[in-house]
């Protein structure tokens, strides 16, 4: 009880110092604002405004009605070259893409003569290259089939395949990619703000002073968990509802309150990773130092760029202690999936062990470097 | 000191109509000043009240907002005439060793200040040894900096500040924090060195007014004005006074000397129930370092205990080691009897501590600060009210009570610390260096609290203080220097034991007592005589104005030698880049296999299990245990269980063999739209080779082939293998991320330390300052370049293909580049926090994101393609998969190798023009 009174009045002490640096303030507006929006509406690993070239030696219908169907969202619209240009084309990732319609291409096909189109690929544009190819072979089979059938229509298959996307039926990117950059700004901020602040009492000697009072080093560590926590939680949801949800126009179909639960959770545990590194370092740039090589792998190998099944085994079994991971898994499941405890709860309880282990890493830690 | 007149001529710096403001406060209000030259001129007054900003600005250091400052007969805010004396004049800026490099050794400190002042290797052998002879340094000439006691630094900042001959010697507060014995031998040193008679003038600050007694001409100042100038007799004639610190007191403006009066403490009444405090055989080892040699004392309750000694003296360690923030090597310290535990809570309940550095939250209101502590000493939640109220009473603070602290004078803050250490009523108060910085007044202020505290409280009271007038207030002093207790009783017995007059003279003669003791005995009695005045020799050629390669040389040299010394930096600086190439070689793939899916087969006949098999018999797939029902759908995309379900309909099978097409429903999980995608294509084609399949297969099958063929060509990478892009890219992405944090912290660094003033004060030009920074870190770039490289070849086994001369021509210009970004963002951020914080936002989204890692540069749009075309990351990301991967060469490349150039250029603009030679 004594113990909560403390906890709270220390972190009331964080709060009131964090309305005066407002650099930090303008800090963290931006970084759940901007950093929020741009890369989420900018970029993306699908096949998207893929840029295509044609050599059209045919000049025919068929090659005409091809170059119609590479259409947007997967493609630009695809612009007309030389053959001789193919090279330098490539070389200089002018274009990804280079489809080379030979002469007598439509001849061939009434003929039945099965005629061969190249397909030239850049494949060192890795996030097109395949998925890119296979679209415009899918495109380019499905046209040559309707100009034979001659009714704008494909015939009949043996089976049809009826392929629907549920939550996202349009696949749209940003969706996702706003809740990863989400993420990615409530890790950076989460573990640098209370390693910031711990470090400044530090190196301003205040620390000492605290040590000296009636108080437990957990309490000194549990105060900056939860100011912090409060800032970034509230900064967190706000951006979800007024950028994810408003401006990106995610569809929130699941908890809100859920979600809330969870992300303190996420942040009990990445918060008390930050004290952690700041019980080991020794100054502010030792901090920045040692957070870059713990951030940087955590929020980009937490899923949202490449799926965990994706990658190699041992990474996989690594990222079962990041934190990270479990919130990104949780983070989409509840809210774009609707989710509910029953069955997200392995993720919550992972995120409640791992921060219970780095708490008590980090108190162990504490008392050994501030005494 | 001999006795001179000052003479009347020209003044050496005349300052008409200046002020100098820091955002809204007034550091100096509108002065008009001339300093006599050719002789010792003091400034005097505390902490905050202008004169380093004084300094600063005579120096050419700071950049004049206001009226007209003219040193050496030019006026400073001309740029030329800064260049033309700044060789001139030498400036040793406030704090121990503040412009020296702590990791450098002594020799290697005045020998760098030597090259950037452009002497050659003769001149500068020969003037570094005799100056350190004079010094008596010459035994610690490979000591590094950072481990020389406070007077040695000050010795060696001397030395430095005297390489280049100066005709102005400027000093701020030289003394502040060194001990007694130093002090004076530091004085005497001055003394020697016989400036008078090259005609050199010197500017000194101190907050000591006793060293101000033996200055040519002082200068009084309070509060950003000027009091009162003069020579040192002219002043005490003024105000009738026997010395200068009671002069300047009462030159002090009326409302700052209401309360003052000499006091003498009550004596004190002897209580007798046993010692508060006791000290038995403490040691502090810090590995081979003892910090604190078998202390013992004894303080009886109500006592005021006064621990007296220079920085670094084991003053603070002993006071830890009372209150149980350090545990003692050997030895016990007992309060009240009772052993010191570490963490026992009760007994911290009955100190009160005030740590050296100001132990408030400066943000927190004047109540918010004494109210948080009520708490946090649980004081019950109904007594905090009037407890505050009573230590506003005690400690005069009813005025303040809402003031933001940091905003406070220093005499307040200090009374809120002493409150806020009080506000609990403990019965024994550990005050670390409470009043240092504390103008006069204010300090009397502050003592006469503590002996009310003492005396009609009974509290005792430990303190430390190098300031002698305060220590012999105290009931009882113990004297200590490296770590031992030379002396330990009252100070009027201490006196009197020595026969000295002062308490200062009195430790002066403990310490020597002590030397003698132990036979180390100081070398300066020797040497002194040795080398009797400092001649030197007549300047022979002024720096070079204009770009010079040497001082470029002496910086980047220095740097690399800094480098080297701070394991920390150097080993991360070439483990960070390797970790994360392989972080991200082994975690960032695109492509995907294993995706998990149920089936619900509503038919179960041979034919959907074959369907179902042509999913699952390839790698792309993995398939879970098959559903019974489609009511378990959504749990189990909600658990992420699966990523895809199969839905067969029922009748599959005799609806294919009837030709009725059955339509199978493929439910994707849509929350990652990148996998949701891939998982549709790789169902398409299984789709469709099942059809061939069937087709072929089926009695009397048609024709099945296409009508056309499609022939992809992989071009570069036949086997389209993520990582033979991905890794040769990532050097890209790392390649800018590791160099601009580098070389960013490396500046900023100097920034926070202050050594920064060097390159403000020396003839270094901004370009040989920022090449000369910057080269080390190319160095260091291009190492870890190598290293990377290897691992990209042999770990990760991508092969070579291109042209080796044009990759390593990219990545020598793409490393000079992302550290140019580095100096860059060094010239517009303070803290080193925030220069890591920078330097990680700036380069992290666009070489990750933007630059053509993952999406194609085609395929951006917005803000992100722009981005991309701006930042460098794409250029050599072309370069660096291009020569790896597409095997080309110079010529196919050559746009990227334009564009790279030219961004260096508009960031190394960006950079000189910000970069600023003064400081604000």
């Amino acid at each position: 009880m004594k113990s909560l009174r403390h906890i709270y009045r220390l972190g009331l002490k964080e709060l009131i110092s964090f309305r005066y640096d407002l650099v930090l303030i303008v800090l963290l507006i931006y970084c759940f604002t901007v950093m929020v929006i741009v890369p989420s509406k900018g970029t993306g690993i699908q096949v998207r405004n893929s840029a295509v070239a044609i050599v059209d030696e045919d000049q025919s219908t068929l090659s005409a009605n091809i170059r119609a169907a590479v259409q947007k969202p997967y493609f630009k619209e695809p612009r007309m070259i030389s053959y001789p240009e193919i090279d330098q084309a490539l070389d200089r990732n002018e274009y990804t893409f280079v489809i080379d319609i030979p002469s007598g291409f439509q001849r061939d096909v009434i003929a039945g003569k099965h005629p061969e189109i190249r397909l030239d690929v850049d494949a060192t544009a890795m996030a097109h290259a395949k998925l890119g190819t296979a679209y415009l072979m899918n495109i380019i089979h499905d046209e040559v089939v309707m100009f034979l059938h001659g009714s704008g229509k494909l015939p009949e298959p043996a089976v049809k395949l009826n392929i629907r996307s549920k939550y996202n039926p349009n696949r749209e990117s940003q969706w996702f990619m706003s809740l990863v950059f989400l993420t990615h700004m409530i890790t950076l901020l989460s573990i640098l703000l209370p390693a910031a602040a711990l470090i400044k009492e530090k190196e301003r000697g205040t620390v000492e002073h605290l040590l000296v009072m009636p108080l437990h080093p957990f309490e000194i560590s549990l105060a900056k968990v939860w100011a912090n926590s409060f800032l970034i939680v509230v900064g967190a949801m706000l951006s979800l509802i007024f950028c994810v949800k408003g401006i990106i126009g995610t569809p929130i179909i699941g908890s809100v309150p859920l979600f809330f639960a969870g992300t303190l959770l996420y942040l009990f545990a990445a918060t008390e990773l930050g004290i952690f590194l700041a019980t080991i370092a020794k100054n502010l740039p030792q901090v920045g130092l040692l957070s870059m090589p713990v951030i940087v792998p955590l929020a980009m190998l937490a899923g949202g760029t490449t799926p965990l099944e994706a990658m190699p085994m041992f990474l996989q079994k690594v990222m079962t202690f990041s934190p990270t991971a479990h919130y990104l898994e949780f983070m989409t499941a509840v809210l774009l999936r609707d989710a509910g405890i029953a069955d997200i709860w392995p993720q919550m309880a992972a995120m409640t062990g791992i921060g219970i282990a780095l708490f008590t890493a980090a108190l162990m830690r504490f008392r050994a470097t501030f005494r | 000191m001999t006795s001179r007149t000052v003479s009347p001529g020209t003044p050496i710096v005349t300052i008409e109509g200046f002020a100098h403001r820091y955002g809204k406060k007034h550091a100096l209000h509108t002065i008009d000043l001339d300093i006599p030259s050719g002789c010792e001129v003091g400034l005097i007054g505390p902490d905050g009240v202008g004169k380093s900003t004084l300094l600063g600005v005579i120096a050419g250091q700071k950049k004049i907002q206001t009226g007209s400052v003219h040193v050496l007969g030019g006026d400073m805010r001309s740029h030329s005439h800064r260049q033309n004396v700044c060789s001139q004049i030498a400036y040793i800026p406030q704090g121990l060793g503040g412009n020296l490099y702590a990791t450098l050794s002594v020799w290697e400190n005045v020998d760098f200040f030597g090259r950037i002042f452009g002497l050659n290797s003769e001149e500068r052998g020969d003037k570094i040894s005799r100056l350190l002879k004079a010094t008596s340094l010459a035994p610690f000439a490979d000591r590094p900096a950072g481990n020389l006691s406070g007077g040695m630094k000050q010795k060696l900042g001397l030395c430095c500040a005297l390489i280049h001959d100066p005709e102005l010697l400027i000093m701020d507060e030289p003394t502040t924090g060194v001990d007694p014995l130093s002090r004076r031998q530091f004085w005497d040193l001055v003394k020697d060195m016989g400036f008078h008679h090259k005609g050199m003038s010197i500017i000194i600050a101190t907050a000591y007014m006793e060293e101000a007694e033996h200055l040519d001409w002082l200068v009084m100042m309070e509060g950003g004005r000027i009091l009162a100038s003069g020579t040192p007799a002219q002043l005490k004639n003024r105000t009738g006074k026997d010395t200068i610190e009671d002069a300047y007191i009462a030159l002090l403006p009326e409302e700052h000397r209401t309360g003052h009066r000499a006091f003498a403490p009550p004596p004190r009444i002897s209580s007798g129930d046993g010692a508060a405090i006791e000290a038995k055989n403490l040691t502090k080892l810090f590995g081979d370092f003892t910090a604190v040699n078998d202390v013992s004392f004894t303080i009886p309750r109500g006592e005021i205990f006064g621990f007296v000694g220079s920085n670094g003296c084991g003053k603070t360690t002993t006071m830890k080691m009372l209150t149980g923030l350090l545990p003692p090597t050997h030895g016990e310290a007992y309060l009240f009897g009772k052993p010191i535990e570490a963490g026992s809570i009760e007994l911290r309940k009955r100190i009160g501590y005030m740590s050296q550095m100001f132990s408030l939250y400066g943000e927190l209101t004047v109540r918010q600060n004494l109210e948080m502590h009520a708490h946090l000493f649980d004081l019950p939640s109904s007594e905090i009210p009037s407890r505050v109220l009573k230590m506003a009473d005690l400690f005069d603070l009813h005025e303040s009570m809402e003031d933001q602290t940091e905003r406070l004078p220093l005499g307040i803050r200090q009374r809120l610390s002493l409150a806020v250490a009080a506000i609990h009523e403990p019965e024994i108060l550990i005050l670390d260096e409470p009043t240092s910085g504390v103008d006069p007044v204010a300090r009397d202020h502050f003592w006469e609290m503590l002996i009310k505290l003492s005396r009609e409280n009974d509290v005792t009271i430990f303190v430390t203080t190098h300031y002698m007038n305060e220590a012999s207030r105290c009931d009882r002093v113990a004297l200590m220097s490296m770590g031992c207790v030379l002396a330990c009783d009252c100070p009027d017995v201490l006196i009197r034991e020595r026969k000295c007059r002062t308490l200062e003279e009195t430790f002066i003669a403990c310490m020597m007592e002590d030397m003698k003791r132990k036979e180390t005995i100081p070398e300066i009695e020797e040497e002194k005589q040795s080398v009797p005045l400092m001649v030197f020799p007549e300047k022979t050629h002024a720096p070079k104005r204009t770009f010079d390669i040497f001082r470029l040389a002496a910086l980047a040299r220095r740097e690399t030698v800094e480098l080297f010394r701070d394991p920390v930096r150097l080993i991360t600086s070439f483990v960070i880049a390797p970790i994360l190439l392989v972080v991200f070689g082994y975690g960032i793939s695109i492509d995907i296999e294993n995706i998990r899916f149920s089936t619900l087969d509503y038919d179960r006949t041979a034919s959907s299990r074959a369907y179902t098999e042509s999913f699952s018999g390839t790698r792309y797939f993995r398939e879970q245990a098959p559903m019974e029902s489609p009511s378990g759908i959504d749990a189990g995309f909600r658990k992420g269980q699966y990523k895809m379900v199969l839905e067969i309909p029922p009748g599959f099978d005799r609806d294919l063999k009837r030709g009725r097409s059955p339509e199978v429903a493929l439910l994707l999980d849509g929350t990652m739209p990148f996998r949701a995608e891939t998982s549709k294509l790789y169902a398409e084609s299984a789709h469709l080779l099942y059809l061939a399949d069937l087709q072929r297969g089926a009695p009397g099958g048609t024709d099945l082939a296409s009508p056309v063929t499609v022939q992809p060509r992989y071009w570069y990478n036949q086997m389209v293998r993520s990582r033979y892009s991905i890794v040769p890219g990532m050097l890209a992405v790392i390649m800018v991320l590791v160099p601009s944090m580098l070389t960013a912290i490396g500046v900023v660094r100097e920034k926070e330390l202050g050594s920064i003033t060097n390159f403000y004060s020396s003839p270094m030009t901004r370009l040989e300052f920022l090449w000369g920074k910057q080269a080390p870190y190319i160095a260091i770039s291009i190492l870890s370049f190598f290293i990377l490289v290897g691992a990209v070849v042999f770990l990760f086994e991508v092969p070579f293909k291109g042209s080796v001369p044009a990759f390593l021509v990219g990545a020598l210009l793409y490393i000079i580049t992302s550290t140019g970004i580095g100096l860059f963002i060094s010239t517009f951020t303070q803290t080193q926090i925030a220069a890591l914080v920078a330097s990680f936002v700036i380069t992290l989204v666009p070489s990750f994101d933007f630059s053509g890692l993952i999406s194609p540069v085609t395929s951006l749009e917005g803000g992100a393609s722009i981005m991309s075309v701006i930042f460098p990351a794409r250029y050599f990301l072309n370069i660096s998969v291009g020569t790896f991967t597409k095997g080309l060469g110079f010529l196919e490349l050559l746009p990227n190798y334009f564009a790279l150039i030219l961004s260096y250029i508009v960031i190394q603009t960006l950079t000189v023009l910000l970069l600023k030679k003064q400081g604000k």
